[in-house]
Protein backbone atom coordinates (compact mmCIF):
# COMPACT_ATOMS: atom_id res chain seq x y z
CA UNK A 1 0.00 0.00 0.00
CA UNK A 2 2.71 2.37 1.02
CA UNK A 3 6.44 1.41 -0.21
CA UNK A 4 9.60 3.68 -0.17
CA UNK A 5 12.49 2.68 -2.35
CA UNK A 6 15.81 4.32 -1.31
CA UNK A 7 14.23 7.22 -0.61
CA UNK A 8 16.92 10.27 -0.13
CA UNK A 9 15.72 13.82 0.70
CA UNK A 10 18.00 16.92 0.87
CA UNK A 11 17.27 20.22 1.40
CA UNK A 12 19.34 22.97 -0.09
CA UNK A 13 20.26 24.65 2.96
CA UNK A 14 19.75 22.06 5.88
CA UNK A 15 21.34 18.79 4.41
CA UNK A 16 20.09 15.32 3.85
CA UNK A 17 17.02 14.90 6.15
CA UNK A 18 16.67 11.32 4.81
CA UNK A 19 19.45 8.92 3.46
CA UNK A 20 18.09 5.61 1.80
CA UNK A 21 15.23 4.69 3.50
CA UNK A 22 13.02 1.91 2.15
CA UNK A 23 10.37 0.03 4.01
CA UNK A 24 6.69 -1.42 3.31
CA UNK A 25 3.52 -0.31 5.25
CA UNK A 26 1.12 -3.21 4.29
CA UNK A 27 -2.96 -2.59 3.79
CA UNK A 28 -4.16 -2.20 7.48
CA UNK A 29 -1.07 -2.21 9.13
CA UNK A 30 -0.55 -0.17 12.20
CA UNK A 31 3.47 0.94 12.78
CA UNK A 32 5.10 3.65 14.64
CA UNK A 33 7.68 5.83 12.86
CA UNK A 34 10.29 6.84 16.22
CA UNK A 35 13.52 8.69 16.11
CA UNK A 36 14.75 11.80 18.01
CA UNK A 37 13.97 15.27 16.79
CA UNK A 38 15.34 15.75 13.52
CA UNK A 39 15.35 11.94 12.82
CA UNK A 40 13.24 12.55 9.96
CA UNK A 41 10.04 11.46 10.96
CA UNK A 42 8.26 14.26 9.35
CA UNK A 43 9.73 14.15 6.37
CA UNK A 44 8.85 10.54 5.66
CA UNK A 45 5.44 11.60 6.56
CA UNK A 46 5.41 14.71 3.74
CA UNK A 47 6.86 12.22 1.29
CA UNK A 48 3.97 9.99 1.53
CA UNK A 49 1.22 12.38 1.55
CA UNK A 50 3.32 14.13 -1.55
CA UNK A 51 3.82 17.07 0.05
CA UNK A 52 7.54 17.18 -1.41
CA UNK A 53 9.46 14.63 -3.34
CA UNK A 54 12.76 12.75 -2.90
CA UNK A 55 15.59 13.41 -4.03
CA UNK A 56 16.50 10.01 -4.39
CA UNK A 57 14.39 6.68 -4.71
CA UNK A 58 10.47 6.69 -5.14
CA UNK A 59 7.41 6.83 -3.23
CA UNK A 60 4.63 4.68 -4.17
CA UNK A 61 1.17 5.10 -2.37
CA UNK A 62 -1.18 2.43 -3.52
CA UNK A 63 -0.87 3.41 -7.31
CA UNK A 64 1.13 6.54 -7.36
CA UNK A 65 4.37 6.77 -7.79
CA UNK A 66 6.18 9.92 -6.37
CA UNK A 67 8.44 9.79 -9.95
CA UNK A 68 5.28 9.97 -12.44
CA UNK A 69 2.55 11.36 -10.45
CA UNK A 70 0.95 14.21 -11.83
CA UNK A 71 0.01 17.71 -10.07
CA UNK A 72 -3.66 17.25 -10.68
CA UNK A 73 -4.03 13.50 -9.34
CA UNK A 74 -2.18 14.82 -5.93
CA UNK A 75 -5.46 16.06 -4.54
CA UNK A 76 -7.10 12.71 -5.18
CA UNK A 77 -3.92 10.68 -3.77
CA UNK A 78 -4.23 13.15 -0.36
CA UNK A 79 -8.00 11.89 -0.13
CA UNK A 80 -6.58 8.64 0.40
CA UNK A 81 -4.62 9.45 2.86
CA UNK A 82 -5.73 11.12 6.18
CA UNK A 83 -3.60 13.75 8.03
CA UNK A 84 -3.36 14.66 11.47
CA UNK A 85 -0.96 17.22 13.08
CA UNK A 86 1.12 17.60 16.65
CA UNK A 87 -1.26 21.25 16.82
CA UNK A 88 -4.38 19.70 15.27
CA UNK A 89 -4.73 22.48 12.97
CA UNK A 90 -8.30 23.05 13.51
CA UNK A 91 -10.06 26.82 12.23
CA UNK A 92 -10.66 28.40 15.65
CA UNK A 93 -13.49 30.43 14.74
CA UNK A 94 -15.73 27.77 14.00
CA UNK A 95 -17.26 24.80 15.86
CA UNK A 96 -16.39 21.43 16.26
CA UNK A 97 -19.10 20.57 13.66
CA UNK A 98 -18.01 23.31 10.99
CA UNK A 99 -14.49 22.18 11.32
CA UNK A 100 -15.76 18.65 10.19
CA UNK A 101 -18.00 20.32 7.68
CA UNK A 102 -15.34 22.03 6.03
CA UNK A 103 -13.07 19.60 4.80
CA UNK A 104 -16.14 17.74 3.50
CA UNK A 105 -17.53 20.55 1.54
CA UNK A 106 -13.85 21.63 -0.04
CA UNK A 107 -13.81 18.14 -1.58
CA UNK A 108 -17.20 18.48 -3.37
CA UNK A 109 -19.24 16.33 -0.93
CA UNK A 110 -23.24 17.27 -1.98
CA UNK A 111 -24.74 20.02 0.53
CA UNK A 112 -27.69 17.45 1.77
CA UNK A 113 -25.30 15.13 3.12
CA UNK A 114 -23.06 16.45 5.02
CA UNK A 115 -24.79 17.19 8.10
CA UNK A 116 -25.24 13.42 8.28
CA UNK A 117 -21.66 12.80 7.49
CA UNK A 118 -20.07 15.45 10.15
CA UNK A 119 -22.91 13.43 12.24
CA UNK A 120 -21.31 10.31 12.11
CA UNK A 121 -18.05 11.03 11.87
CA UNK A 122 -18.17 12.91 15.48
CA UNK A 123 -19.75 9.74 17.04
CA UNK A 124 -16.87 7.71 15.84
CA UNK A 125 -14.39 9.37 17.67
CA UNK A 126 -16.56 9.46 20.46
CA UNK A 127 -17.30 13.80 20.02
CA UNK A 128 -21.30 13.85 19.12
CA UNK A 129 -22.14 15.65 22.09
CA UNK A 130 -19.53 18.64 21.64
CA UNK A 131 -20.25 19.23 18.29
CA UNK A 132 -21.02 22.88 18.79
CA UNK A 133 -17.89 23.74 20.78
CA UNK A 134 -14.85 25.31 19.22
CA UNK A 135 -11.68 24.50 19.61
CA UNK A 136 -11.09 26.56 22.52
CA UNK A 137 -14.00 25.32 24.40
CA UNK A 138 -12.49 21.55 23.85
CA UNK A 139 -9.82 19.99 25.68
CA UNK A 140 -6.37 18.68 23.76
CA UNK A 141 -7.36 15.40 23.43
CA UNK A 142 -11.21 16.96 22.52
CA UNK A 143 -9.26 18.48 19.79
CA UNK A 144 -7.61 15.90 18.74
CA UNK A 145 -10.56 14.06 18.21
CA UNK A 146 -11.87 16.17 15.95
CA UNK A 147 -8.92 16.64 13.63
CA UNK A 148 -9.09 12.85 13.40
CA UNK A 149 -12.83 13.14 12.32
CA UNK A 150 -11.85 15.79 9.89
CA UNK A 151 -9.19 13.57 8.59
CA UNK A 152 -11.72 10.62 8.09
CA UNK A 153 -14.07 12.64 6.18
CA UNK A 154 -12.64 11.71 2.78
CA UNK A 155 -13.08 7.82 3.76
CA UNK A 156 -8.87 6.98 3.69
CA UNK A 157 -7.49 3.76 3.53
CA UNK A 158 -4.34 5.55 5.22
CA UNK A 159 -3.97 7.55 8.32
CA UNK A 160 -0.67 9.17 8.92
CA UNK A 161 0.07 10.94 12.30
CA UNK A 162 3.15 13.26 13.22
CA UNK A 163 3.07 13.48 16.88
CA UNK A 164 -0.59 13.55 17.56
CA UNK A 165 0.05 12.63 21.06
CA UNK A 166 3.00 15.37 21.55
CA UNK A 167 0.19 17.97 23.02
CA UNK A 168 -1.53 15.90 24.90
CA UNK A 169 -1.51 14.71 28.63
CA UNK A 170 -0.85 11.06 29.19
CA UNK A 171 -4.88 10.02 29.30
CA UNK A 172 -5.59 11.89 26.46
CA UNK A 173 -2.82 10.49 24.73
CA UNK A 174 -4.08 6.99 25.54
CA UNK A 175 -7.12 7.81 24.52
CA UNK A 176 -6.31 8.88 20.80
CA UNK A 177 -4.43 6.23 20.57
CA UNK A 178 -7.21 3.69 21.20
CA UNK A 179 -9.50 5.51 18.72
CA UNK A 180 -6.70 5.05 16.62
CA UNK A 181 -6.52 1.30 17.46
CA UNK A 182 -10.05 1.03 16.89
CA UNK A 183 -9.83 2.76 13.09
CA UNK A 184 -7.12 0.15 12.50
CA UNK A 185 -9.69 -2.87 13.12
CA UNK A 186 -11.25 -1.28 10.85
CA UNK A 187 -9.18 -1.35 8.43
CA UNK A 188 -7.48 1.71 8.47
CA UNK A 189 -3.58 1.91 7.94
CA UNK A 190 -2.28 3.74 10.40
CA UNK A 191 1.56 5.43 10.71
CA UNK A 192 2.17 7.36 13.68
CA UNK A 193 5.38 8.99 14.28
CA UNK A 194 6.31 9.99 17.75
CA UNK A 195 9.18 10.45 19.68
CA UNK A 196 7.44 9.15 23.09
CA UNK A 197 10.32 5.99 23.67
CA UNK A 198 8.05 5.34 27.00
CA UNK A 199 4.56 5.27 24.84
CA UNK A 200 6.31 2.69 22.08
CA UNK A 201 7.68 0.28 24.58
CA UNK A 202 3.93 -0.28 26.48
CA UNK A 203 2.83 -1.84 22.83
CA UNK A 204 5.29 -4.10 22.07
CA UNK A 205 2.97 -6.09 19.84
CA UNK A 206 3.03 -2.90 16.73
CA UNK A 207 5.46 -2.51 14.51
CA UNK A 208 8.16 -0.27 15.12
CA UNK A 209 9.89 1.87 12.45
CA UNK A 210 13.15 3.73 13.94
CA UNK A 211 14.77 6.73 12.18
CA UNK A 212 18.24 7.64 13.89
CA UNK A 213 20.15 10.77 11.67
CA UNK A 214 18.05 10.39 8.30
CA UNK A 215 18.55 6.70 8.30
CA UNK A 216 16.27 3.83 9.01
CA UNK A 217 18.21 2.13 12.34
CA UNK A 218 15.84 -0.68 13.16
CA UNK A 219 12.29 -2.41 11.65
CA UNK A 220 10.70 -4.42 14.84
CA UNK A 221 9.01 -6.50 11.83
CA UNK A 222 12.42 -7.05 9.91
CA UNK B 1 -21.55 31.48 -5.55
CA UNK B 2 -19.07 30.63 -3.09
CA UNK B 3 -16.22 32.30 -5.14
CA UNK B 4 -18.24 35.06 -5.39
CA UNK B 5 -18.90 34.92 -1.61
CA UNK B 6 -15.20 34.87 -1.30
CA UNK B 7 -14.02 37.34 -3.42
CA UNK B 8 -16.02 39.62 -1.92
CA UNK B 9 -15.23 38.82 1.78
CA UNK B 10 -11.84 40.02 0.34
CA UNK B 11 -12.83 43.33 -0.39
CA UNK B 12 -14.31 43.72 2.81
CA UNK B 13 -11.05 42.55 4.62
CA UNK B 14 -8.54 44.85 2.77
CA UNK B 15 -10.53 48.13 1.32
CA UNK B 16 -8.32 49.64 1.42
CA UNK B 17 -5.88 48.33 -0.80
CA UNK B 18 -9.25 46.93 -3.32
CA UNK B 19 -9.87 50.87 -3.67
CA UNK B 20 -6.37 51.47 -4.71
CA UNK B 21 -6.52 48.88 -7.08
CA UNK B 22 -9.54 49.78 -8.78
CA UNK B 23 -8.24 53.57 -8.67
CA UNK B 24 -5.17 52.34 -10.15
CA UNK B 25 -6.90 50.35 -13.26
CA UNK B 26 -9.44 53.01 -13.55
CA UNK B 27 -6.86 55.66 -13.72
CA UNK B 28 -4.56 53.95 -16.57
CA UNK B 29 -8.49 53.42 -18.31
CA UNK B 30 -9.21 56.86 -18.05
CA UNK B 31 -6.23 58.21 -20.06
CA UNK B 32 -6.68 55.64 -22.74
CA UNK B 33 -10.43 56.36 -22.63
CA UNK B 34 -9.92 60.15 -22.96
CA UNK B 35 -6.97 59.82 -25.26
CA UNK B 36 -9.12 57.53 -27.33
CA UNK B 37 -12.40 60.06 -27.05
CA UNK B 38 -9.73 62.39 -28.78
CA UNK B 39 -8.11 59.92 -31.32
CA UNK B 40 -11.51 58.57 -32.30
CA UNK B 41 -12.38 62.00 -33.52
CA UNK B 42 -9.50 63.58 -34.83
CA UNK B 43 -8.91 60.61 -36.39
CA UNK B 44 -11.90 61.47 -38.92
CA UNK B 45 -10.37 64.95 -39.49
CA UNK B 46 -7.34 63.63 -39.77
CA UNK B 47 -8.19 61.93 -42.25
CA UNK B 48 -9.83 64.66 -44.28
CA UNK B 49 -6.46 67.14 -43.65
CA UNK B 50 -4.51 64.04 -44.97
CA UNK B 51 -6.92 63.79 -48.37
CA UNK B 52 -6.63 67.22 -49.06
CA UNK B 53 -2.44 66.85 -49.18
CA UNK B 54 -1.41 68.35 -52.62
CA UNK B 55 1.51 67.42 -54.31
CA UNK B 56 1.61 70.69 -56.56
CA UNK B 57 4.15 71.06 -59.65
CA UNK B 58 4.07 74.06 -61.90
CA UNK B 59 4.51 74.05 -65.45
CA UNK B 60 6.64 75.77 -67.96
CA UNK B 61 4.39 78.12 -70.29
CA UNK B 62 6.25 76.34 -73.42
CA UNK B 63 5.74 72.85 -72.42
CA UNK B 64 3.98 70.67 -75.25
CA UNK B 65 0.40 69.46 -74.51
CA UNK B 66 1.52 66.51 -76.20
CA UNK B 67 4.51 66.04 -73.35
CA UNK B 68 2.07 67.12 -70.76
CA UNK B 69 -0.47 64.07 -72.00
CA UNK B 70 2.30 61.51 -71.80
CA UNK B 71 3.38 63.03 -68.40
CA UNK B 72 -0.18 62.93 -67.16
CA UNK B 73 -1.08 59.62 -67.79
CA UNK B 74 2.63 58.49 -66.37
CA UNK B 75 1.77 60.32 -63.45
CA UNK B 76 -1.47 58.57 -63.10
CA UNK B 77 0.07 54.91 -63.30
CA UNK B 78 1.95 55.55 -60.07
CA UNK B 79 0.73 53.69 -57.39
CA UNK B 80 1.05 56.50 -54.41
CA UNK B 81 -1.54 58.78 -57.15
CA UNK B 82 -5.05 58.85 -56.44
CA UNK B 83 -6.08 61.38 -59.17
CA UNK B 84 -3.89 64.00 -61.23
CA UNK B 85 -5.87 67.44 -61.68
CA UNK B 86 -4.61 69.35 -64.80
CA UNK B 87 -5.14 73.47 -64.46
CA UNK B 88 -4.43 75.06 -67.50
CA UNK B 89 -3.37 78.66 -67.52
CA UNK B 90 -6.54 79.72 -68.24
CA UNK B 91 -8.26 77.83 -65.87
CA UNK B 92 -5.86 79.49 -62.86
CA UNK B 93 -6.66 83.12 -63.77
CA UNK B 94 -10.24 82.17 -63.96
CA UNK B 95 -9.63 80.69 -60.45
CA UNK B 96 -7.50 83.97 -59.31
CA UNK B 97 -9.94 86.08 -60.17
CA UNK B 98 -13.02 84.78 -58.14
CA UNK B 99 -10.69 83.51 -55.32
CA UNK B 100 -8.93 87.09 -54.95
CA UNK B 101 -11.45 89.59 -55.60
CA UNK B 102 -9.16 92.40 -54.58
CA UNK B 103 -7.50 91.96 -57.25
CA UNK B 104 -9.89 91.37 -59.76
CA UNK B 105 -9.03 94.17 -61.29
CA UNK B 106 -6.22 93.79 -61.64
CA UNK B 107 -6.01 90.41 -63.12
CA UNK B 108 -8.56 91.91 -65.21
CA UNK B 109 -6.18 94.34 -66.82
CA UNK B 110 -3.67 92.05 -67.51
CA UNK B 111 -3.00 91.19 -71.32
CA UNK B 112 -0.64 88.30 -70.75
CA UNK B 113 -1.60 85.82 -68.55
CA UNK B 114 1.48 85.44 -65.70
CA UNK B 115 -0.25 82.61 -63.63
CA UNK B 116 1.33 78.42 -65.21
CA UNK B 117 -0.33 76.01 -65.71
CA UNK B 118 -0.82 72.98 -62.71
CA UNK B 119 -0.93 69.27 -61.85
CA UNK B 120 -2.47 68.56 -58.35
CA UNK B 121 -1.95 64.84 -57.41
CA UNK B 122 -3.80 63.58 -54.96
CA UNK B 123 -2.28 60.83 -52.85
CA UNK B 124 -4.37 57.08 -51.95
CA UNK B 125 -4.95 56.17 -48.41
CA UNK B 126 -2.05 54.72 -47.07
CA UNK B 127 0.65 56.86 -48.88
CA UNK B 128 -0.28 59.96 -47.21
CA UNK B 129 3.17 60.30 -45.04
CA UNK B 130 5.70 62.76 -45.66
CA UNK B 131 8.20 60.18 -47.44
CA UNK B 132 5.50 59.66 -49.91
CA UNK B 133 4.44 62.96 -50.47
CA UNK B 134 8.24 63.87 -51.16
CA UNK B 135 9.38 60.97 -53.19
CA UNK B 136 6.40 62.19 -55.57
CA UNK B 137 7.47 65.90 -55.38
CA UNK B 138 10.83 64.86 -56.76
CA UNK B 139 9.33 62.67 -59.29
CA UNK B 140 7.27 65.13 -60.51
CA UNK B 141 10.05 67.69 -60.59
CA UNK B 142 12.20 66.02 -62.43
CA UNK B 143 9.95 66.48 -65.85
CA UNK B 144 12.21 69.20 -67.78
CA UNK B 145 8.57 71.19 -68.15
CA UNK B 146 7.79 71.38 -64.33
CA UNK B 147 8.91 74.72 -62.86
CA UNK B 148 8.61 73.80 -59.01
CA UNK B 149 7.11 71.28 -57.36
CA UNK B 150 5.24 72.11 -53.71
CA UNK B 151 3.59 70.52 -51.23
CA UNK B 152 3.08 71.17 -47.98
CA UNK B 153 6.01 69.11 -46.54
CA UNK B 154 6.34 70.63 -42.59
CA UNK B 155 3.14 70.96 -42.32
CA UNK B 156 2.48 67.32 -42.98
CA UNK B 157 5.22 65.84 -40.81
CA UNK B 158 4.18 68.49 -37.68
CA UNK B 159 0.91 66.35 -38.43
CA UNK B 160 2.43 63.17 -38.02
CA UNK B 161 3.97 64.23 -35.72
CA UNK B 162 1.51 65.47 -33.46
CA UNK B 163 -0.44 62.06 -33.96
CA UNK B 164 2.65 60.33 -32.86
CA UNK B 165 3.52 61.98 -29.92
CA UNK B 166 0.01 62.30 -28.52
CA UNK B 167 -0.29 58.11 -29.00
CA UNK B 168 3.26 57.63 -27.22
CA UNK B 169 2.10 59.82 -24.24
CA UNK B 170 -1.32 58.37 -23.72
CA UNK B 171 0.20 54.86 -24.23
CA UNK B 172 3.15 55.30 -21.84
CA UNK B 173 0.87 57.47 -18.98
CA UNK B 174 -2.01 54.46 -19.18
CA UNK B 175 1.41 51.93 -19.05
CA UNK B 176 2.46 53.21 -16.44
CA UNK B 177 -0.30 53.17 -13.97
CA UNK B 178 -1.60 50.23 -16.00
CA UNK B 179 1.65 48.43 -14.30
CA UNK B 180 0.62 50.14 -11.24
CA UNK B 181 -2.84 48.51 -11.37
CA UNK B 182 -1.41 45.01 -11.51
CA UNK B 183 1.01 45.70 -8.59
CA UNK B 184 -1.66 46.38 -6.64
CA UNK B 185 -3.74 43.46 -7.46
CA UNK B 186 -0.58 41.25 -6.73
CA UNK B 187 -0.47 42.75 -3.16
CA UNK B 188 -4.16 42.57 -2.80
CA UNK B 189 -4.59 38.94 -4.09
CA UNK B 190 -1.48 38.08 -2.04
CA UNK B 191 -2.99 39.00 1.49
CA UNK B 192 -6.20 38.05 0.85
CA UNK B 193 -4.36 34.47 0.50
CA UNK B 194 -1.99 35.17 3.63
CA UNK B 195 -5.24 36.05 5.63
CA UNK B 196 -6.97 32.62 4.43
CA UNK B 197 -3.44 30.78 4.83
CA UNK B 198 -5.15 28.53 7.77
CA UNK B 199 -7.70 27.62 5.02
CA UNK B 200 -5.81 26.82 2.08
CA UNK B 201 -3.30 24.57 4.43
CA UNK B 202 -6.52 22.65 5.25
CA UNK B 203 -8.48 22.53 2.20
CA UNK B 204 -4.72 20.89 0.18
CA UNK B 205 -4.18 18.45 3.18
CA UNK B 206 -7.71 17.32 2.58
CA UNK B 207 -7.58 17.00 -0.99
CA UNK B 208 -9.42 19.72 -2.40
CA UNK B 209 -8.68 20.86 -6.21
CA UNK B 210 -6.66 23.53 -6.73
CA UNK B 211 -9.07 25.28 -9.11
CA UNK B 212 -11.44 25.03 -5.96
CA UNK B 213 -8.43 26.44 -3.87
CA UNK B 214 -7.79 29.04 -6.79
CA UNK B 215 -11.08 30.15 -8.08
CA UNK B 216 -11.95 33.25 -5.14
CA UNK B 217 -8.94 34.82 -5.99
CA UNK B 218 -8.56 34.88 -9.29
CA UNK B 219 -12.52 36.06 -9.48
CA UNK B 220 -11.17 38.90 -7.09
CA UNK B 221 -8.56 39.70 -8.90
CA UNK B 222 -11.18 39.87 -11.97
CA UNK B 223 -13.93 41.58 -10.31
CA UNK B 224 -10.96 44.15 -9.21
CA UNK B 225 -10.04 44.73 -12.81
CA UNK B 226 -13.95 44.67 -13.68
CA UNK B 227 -15.06 47.64 -11.55
CA UNK B 228 -11.70 49.72 -12.47
CA UNK B 229 -12.95 49.07 -16.30
CA UNK B 230 -16.05 50.08 -15.23
CA UNK B 231 -15.11 53.21 -13.26
CA UNK B 232 -12.78 54.34 -15.78
CA UNK B 233 -15.94 54.44 -18.37
CA UNK B 234 -18.23 56.27 -15.99
CA UNK B 235 -15.22 58.82 -15.63
CA UNK B 236 -14.64 58.78 -19.45
CA UNK B 237 -18.28 59.23 -19.86
CA UNK B 238 -18.92 62.40 -17.52
CA UNK B 239 -15.97 64.30 -18.67
CA UNK B 240 -17.44 63.91 -22.37
CA UNK B 241 -20.74 65.14 -21.52
CA UNK B 242 -19.16 67.79 -18.87
CA UNK B 243 -16.31 69.35 -20.79
CA UNK B 244 -17.46 70.18 -24.18
CA UNK B 245 -14.20 69.76 -26.01
CA UNK B 246 -14.71 71.21 -29.90
CA UNK B 247 -12.56 70.88 -32.56
CA UNK B 248 -12.47 73.20 -35.13
CA UNK B 249 -13.88 70.97 -37.85
CA UNK B 250 -15.99 68.82 -35.66
CA UNK B 251 -19.28 70.33 -34.64
CA UNK B 252 -19.96 67.87 -31.75
CA UNK B 253 -18.09 64.96 -30.01
CA UNK B 254 -18.53 61.69 -31.11
CA UNK B 255 -18.65 58.90 -28.09
CA UNK B 256 -16.79 55.76 -28.32
CA UNK B 257 -17.74 52.93 -30.89
CA UNK B 258 -19.14 50.07 -28.48
CA UNK B 259 -16.55 47.86 -29.31
CA UNK B 260 -13.40 49.99 -28.07
CA UNK B 261 -15.42 50.35 -24.66
CA UNK B 262 -16.32 46.70 -24.36
CA UNK B 263 -12.58 46.09 -25.11
CA UNK B 264 -11.23 48.54 -22.52
CA UNK B 265 -13.22 46.91 -19.85
CA UNK B 266 -13.04 43.36 -21.19
CA UNK B 267 -9.21 44.34 -20.94
CA UNK B 268 -9.31 45.58 -17.37
CA UNK B 269 -10.63 42.21 -16.06
CA UNK B 270 -8.29 40.34 -17.93
CA UNK B 271 -5.19 42.30 -16.59
CA UNK B 272 -6.75 42.15 -12.82
CA UNK B 273 -7.26 38.28 -13.76
CA UNK B 274 -3.78 38.30 -14.82
CA UNK B 275 -2.24 39.85 -11.96
CA UNK B 276 -4.43 37.57 -9.48
CA UNK B 277 -2.95 34.79 -11.55
CA UNK B 278 0.46 35.41 -10.74
CA UNK B 279 -0.17 35.83 -7.33
CA UNK B 280 -2.16 32.60 -6.61
CA UNK B 281 0.58 31.01 -8.55
CA UNK B 282 3.13 31.98 -6.26
CA UNK B 283 1.45 31.85 -3.21
CA UNK B 284 -0.48 28.79 -3.43
CA UNK B 285 1.21 26.30 -6.17
CA UNK B 286 3.68 25.67 -3.65
CA UNK B 287 2.11 23.03 -1.59
CA UNK B 288 1.93 20.43 -4.43
CA UNK B 289 5.45 20.25 -4.88
CA UNK B 290 7.39 20.39 -8.32
CA UNK B 291 5.77 18.36 -10.92
N1 LIG C 1 11.28 22.36 4.80
C1 LIG C 1 12.53 22.10 5.23
N2 LIG C 1 13.55 22.86 4.80
C2 LIG C 1 14.81 22.60 5.23
N3 LIG C 1 15.13 21.65 6.08
C3 LIG C 1 14.15 20.87 6.57
C4 LIG C 1 12.80 21.06 6.17
N4 LIG C 1 12.04 20.13 6.80
C5 LIG C 1 12.89 19.41 7.57
N5 LIG C 1 14.15 19.85 7.41
C6 LIG C 1 15.32 19.26 8.07
O1 LIG C 1 15.30 17.87 7.89
C7 LIG C 1 15.70 17.19 9.06
C8 LIG C 1 14.61 16.24 9.51
O2 LIG C 1 13.49 16.99 9.91
P1 LIG C 1 12.11 16.33 10.37
O3 LIG C 1 11.17 17.43 10.61
O4 LIG C 1 11.73 15.29 9.39
O5 LIG C 1 12.53 15.64 11.73
P2 LIG C 1 11.57 15.00 12.83
O6 LIG C 1 12.10 13.64 13.05
O7 LIG C 1 10.18 15.14 12.44
O8 LIG C 1 11.89 15.92 14.07
P3 LIG C 1 10.89 16.38 15.26
O9 LIG C 1 10.79 15.21 16.18
O10 LIG C 1 11.61 17.52 15.89
O11 LIG C 1 9.59 16.74 14.64
C9 LIG C 1 16.02 18.26 10.10
O12 LIG C 1 17.39 18.45 10.12
C10 LIG C 1 15.33 19.48 9.56
O13 LIG C 1 16.07 20.64 9.89
MG1 LIG D 1 8.54 16.27 13.11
Amino acid sequence: MISLRGVSKAYPRSGDALRGVSFRLRKGEFAFLTGPSGAGKSTVLELIHFQTRPTEGEVQVSRYNSRRVRRRDIPALRRRVGFVFQDFKLLERLTAAENVAFALEVIGTPRREIAGRVQRLLSQVGLAARHRSRPSELSGGERQRVAVARALATEPRILLADEPTGNLDPDAAGGVFELFRMLNRLGTAVLMATHDADFVRRHPDIRRLELEDGRLARDSAA
Amino acid sequence: MRSMREALAGFRRTPLLCVLSIGAIGLSLVILGLFGLVAHNIGGAIGDVERRVEVVGYLLDDAGSEKVRAARRELEALPAVESVRYVSKDEALERARRDLVEFSDVYGELRVNPLPASFHLRLREGFRTPETVSETAGTLAAYPFVEEARFGDEWVERLFALRSAATGIALALGGGFALIAVLLIVTTVRMAILARGEEIEIMQIVGAREGYIQRPFLLEGAVTGLAGGLLALGVTRLAYVVFPIRFAAIESLAWLPHLWTAAGVAAAALLGLLAAAYSVHREVGRAYGPS
